[in-house]
């Protein structure tokens, strides 16, 4: 099918799209990479009035740093953050996410702004920047705010963002020393959306012990899911392969709640669950040395 | 209904620049197809899953049924004709000429797609292995041949490139 029609809007500047989102509010839509909006256009479940593109403003697109950690503009293309150094060095988590995100061709296009304000349950980089401790800017024609990526996410879809609202940076805060990390995901083929994954962080204090633990599953409830029973059974405890295990099995158990689709009952995506908090817990446990 | 007000398009595709007035809801793929009479840029899905209307856009591929043609005014477009500027009479593409030989397409639907995925890839991966072929076709499906044969020609094809 094809898209009913729509005003089209392409300023080149970050303040004339705020602009125009505060005149039209509910009736525009942001167009980021489109790789998203497009299709749900194409088929007509999405019919903005007005649509505000964005990828004529320079100044959303950049990967910078902040200290030891780093600002991603929100324009950002998945495909640059995938190839950058500095994120490879900086957010080595995301670094080993990306080429988990659809496919070559999408995330030329993608951007990393545009993924996690659409807020798909099934999408990896919600979750990963939950795991991160991200921060977001969002920026409207009468200022800014800073939200922490764990508030950001309403439910299915949804977030915090006002309608004459933009997310415009993403920001990674550094990493501890001691730090660890690993992704892991489920897909029935590679770049397909998973059908469960999950991004562990995990961080040693001097004496070896747990000092910190986030496990993010995606694909299993309406938003990024934190395994809370999870981290709480880590922390303060020295890590080894029985602790883990303890902790995938309240993960998988207790902590998520997946239901079941064509592609895979709850009860598989449990055990998907084990298996990969098992396997991402004992890869970040690895990298804190 | 009332028209739509039109947008200007200037874009370079294949080399040769074309000036056309479109409404902004108009698809790449639709503009290329219809606009231009480019129809080696097929159209399968419209929800960017099939990869069959994958084109260049400034040397990277990407859907052209998630673009909209307003969005490519003053950018450059490779599509699939853009591989024998002569239309094939004097010698297809080394990547094409390994299609052909290797039996790397049955119906064809598939195949400008698949080839225009492959030109950045094989630029970048001039010794791909095949875990690393099989990854790049991902997001392009063929309903015919199997991949198998797909997998072979890019072989093929990456060995006729690097001995040039
Ligand atoms: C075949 C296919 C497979 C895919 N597989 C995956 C996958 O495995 N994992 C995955 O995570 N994603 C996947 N995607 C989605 C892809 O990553 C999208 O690029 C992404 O979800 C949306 O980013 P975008 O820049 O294209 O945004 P768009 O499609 O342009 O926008 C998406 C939504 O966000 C809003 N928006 C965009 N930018 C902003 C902003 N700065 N501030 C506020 N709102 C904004 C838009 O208005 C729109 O509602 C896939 C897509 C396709 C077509
Ligand atoms: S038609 Fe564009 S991906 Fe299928
Ligand atoms: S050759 Fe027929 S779809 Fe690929």
């Amino acid at each position: 099918m094809k898209p009913a029609a729509f005003d089209y809007h392409a300023p080149e500047s970050l303040e004339e799209a705020l602009a125009l989102l505060n005149e039209y509010g509910y009736e525009a839509k942001l167009l980021a990479g489109g790789q998203s909006l497009i299709p749900t256009m194409n088929f007509r479940l999405a019919r903005p009035a007005v649509l505000i593109d964005l990828n004529r403003i320079k100044e959303l697109s950049y990967i910078e740093k902040n200290g030891s950690g780093l600002r991603l503009g929100a324009m950002t293309r998945q495909r640059a953050l995938e190839r950058s150094e500095l994120v490879a060095n900086h957010a080595p988590l995301l670094h080993e996410t990306m080429p988990f995100i659809a496919h070559p061709q999408i995330r030329n296009r993608g951007t990393i702004g545009g993924n996690i304000a659409h807020a798909d349950p099934a999408s990896e980089l919600p979750a990963v920047m939950w795991a991160l401790d991200g921060y977001l800017k969002l920026q409207s024609a009468a200022g800014e705010r800073r939200v922490a990526v764990q508030d950001f996410f309403v439910g299915m879809f949804t977030t915090d963002l006002e309608p004459e609202e933009m997310l415009t940076e993403i920001e990674i805060p550094a990493m501890f020393p001691r730090s660890g990390w690993a992704f892991r995901e489920i897909a029935r083929r590679h770049g397909d959306y998973a059908l469960v994954g999950v991004a562990a962080t995990v961080r040693l204090d001097e004496a070896g012990r747990c000092e910190d633990a986030r496990l993010v599953f995606f694909s299993v409830g309406e938003g990024p899911v934190e395994a809370q029973l999870a981290s709480d059974a880590l922390i303060g405890e020295l890590p080894g392969d029985a602790l883990i295990e303890t902790a995938a099995a309240l993960a998988a158990e207790a902590d998520i709640d997946p239901d079941g689709d064509i592609h895979a009952s709850a009860d598989y995506r449990r055990q998907l669950a084990r298996v990969l908090a098992r396997d991402t817990l004992r890869r970040a446990f690895e990298r804190t040395k | 209904m009332e028209n739509a007000p039109l947008f200007s398009v200037k874009v370079t595709v294949n080399g040769q620049l074309f000036e056309r007035e479109v409404e902004p809801r108009l698809l790449l793929s639709d503009f290329l197809r219809h606009e231009l009479a480019l129809t080696g840029t097929h159209v399968g899905c419209e929800h960017g899953v099939c990869g069959a209307c994958t084109v260049l856009l400034n040397g990277e591929a990407v859907r052209s049924c998630l673009i909209f043609a307003v969005q490519a005014h003053g950018q450059e477009i490779v599509t699939v004709e853009g591989l024998t500027p002569d239309g094939g009479r004097e010698a297809l593409h080394p990547l094409q000429e390994a299609f052909r030989e290797a039996h790397g397409l049955q119906c064809g639907f598939c195949t400008p797609g698949i080839l225009m995925t492959l030109i950045p890839f094989l630029q970048e991966h001039p010794q791909p292995s095949e875990g690393e072929i099989r990854e790049a076709l991902s997001g392009n499906l063929c309903r015919c041949t199997g991949y198998h044969n797909i997998v072979k020609a890019v072989q093929l094809a990456a060995e006729t490139l690097r001995h040039g």
